[in-house]
């Protein structure tokens, strides 16, 4: 249901941002990672380059590359299925896998959260994408203001350490000094730039797999 | 940007995105388990999601500006700290917007 939700919004705001119903829908099925694919509408939005667009959503979506070493192991696949496996390898197939006990029931957890997500997922961009394309003037019905929220929707769950905190003080800090000087999408790369920074030089913190909000 | 060129930054976002989830399962499982690229993945999301947080809601691309979008950010931030769902938190902050804008201001 919270995907099905989250999928309505993102083929709204996707085409306020101002890509075709066909753009948004091939995003869902071909990229399929919530938070990089609302990344690249924003930069789209913000009227960033191509290059910014595909960098950031890019960079988001690394932590699926994790996931997918992590979820590998467990599932041991081979051909076909390999692949199948990797595009389905996101945030809430990962969390719901790596929470069973037994092979059988990570199998089991990984490609019915899979499926099911990827599902839901593209019926609900499609009904979204189709609802923004009648609405009409994005900014009467506030759903400039939406894509804010989204955002902070999915970074809220993330904020829980101290570095993390760190790291998003820096970030809003960054970007406001850099909008005013620089390419829009720069000032979003840019942060990205100091949490690599901070990732490598601050004190080590107890190891885990963050998962959580968004497909 | 142009259809085509929009296209483009879709078809190469995605191949690069499925490259990713692909990568992550054919590398050994050890060279991505340390706590360092573990830690700076984390990072590097917060800090993507929190700039576009700035970018979307405190500017217009370009410039620094406060419009309505901000009390609705405001307002999407007390929703999330009352643990309130995703859908509900966009649709107080779009609603907030369109509200402050329908009497006027921002």
């Amino acid at each position: 249901m919270a995907t099905g939700l989250y999928g309505i919004s993102f083929g709204a705001l996707a085409v306020v941002a101002g890509l075709s119903v066909a753009q948004t829908a091939a995003l869902s099925l071909l990229l399929f990672s919530g938070g990089s694919q609302f990344a690249l509408i924003g930069v789209v939005a913000a009227g960033g380059s191509p290059v910014a667009a595909v960098a950031t959503s890019t960079l988001l979506g690394a932590r699926n590359m994790l996931y997918g070493a992590v979820v590998s192991p467990l599932l041991s696949l081979s051909g076909w299925r390999r692949l199948g496996a990797a595009q389905l390898t996101i945030d809430e197939s990962t969390a719901v896998a790596v929470g069973q006990r037994t092979p059988a029931a990570v199998r089991a957890g990984f490609w019915a959260t899979g499926i099911g997500v990827f599902v839901l997922w593209n019926v609900f961009t499609l009904v979204g994408a189709l609802a923004g394309d009648a609405l009409g003037d994005p900014r009467a019905w506030g759903l400039d203001a939406a894509a804010g929220a989204a955002f902070l929707a999915l970074v809220w769950p993330r904020l829980a350490a101290r570095t993390a905190q760190l790291v998003a003080g820096l970030a809003v800090v960054v970007s406001l000094a850099l909008v005013p000087v620089t390419p829009a999408g720069v000032p979003v790369l840019a942060a990205a730039a100091v949490a690599v920074v901070v990732g490598l030089v601050a004190p080590p913190a107890r190891p885990s797999l963050r998962t959580g909000g968004g497909a | 940007m142009t259809t085509t060129v929009l296209w483009v930054t879709v078809l190469v976002a995605s191949a690069a995105s499925f490259g990713l989830k692909l990568a992550g399962h054919l590398v050994p499982e050890h060279w991505l388990a340390t706590e360092r690229v573990q830690r700076t993945s984390t990072l590097v999301t917060v800090a993507l999601l929190v700039s576009l947080v700035v970018v979307q809601t405190f500017t217009d691309g370009s410039s620094v500006v406060v419009d309505a979008r901000v009390p609705a950010l405001a307002v999407a931030a007390v929703a999330l700290a009352l643990r309130a769902p995703f859908i509900l938190v966009v649709v107080l902050a779009a609603g907030s917007a369109a509200a402050l804008r329908a009497l006027g201001w921002g």
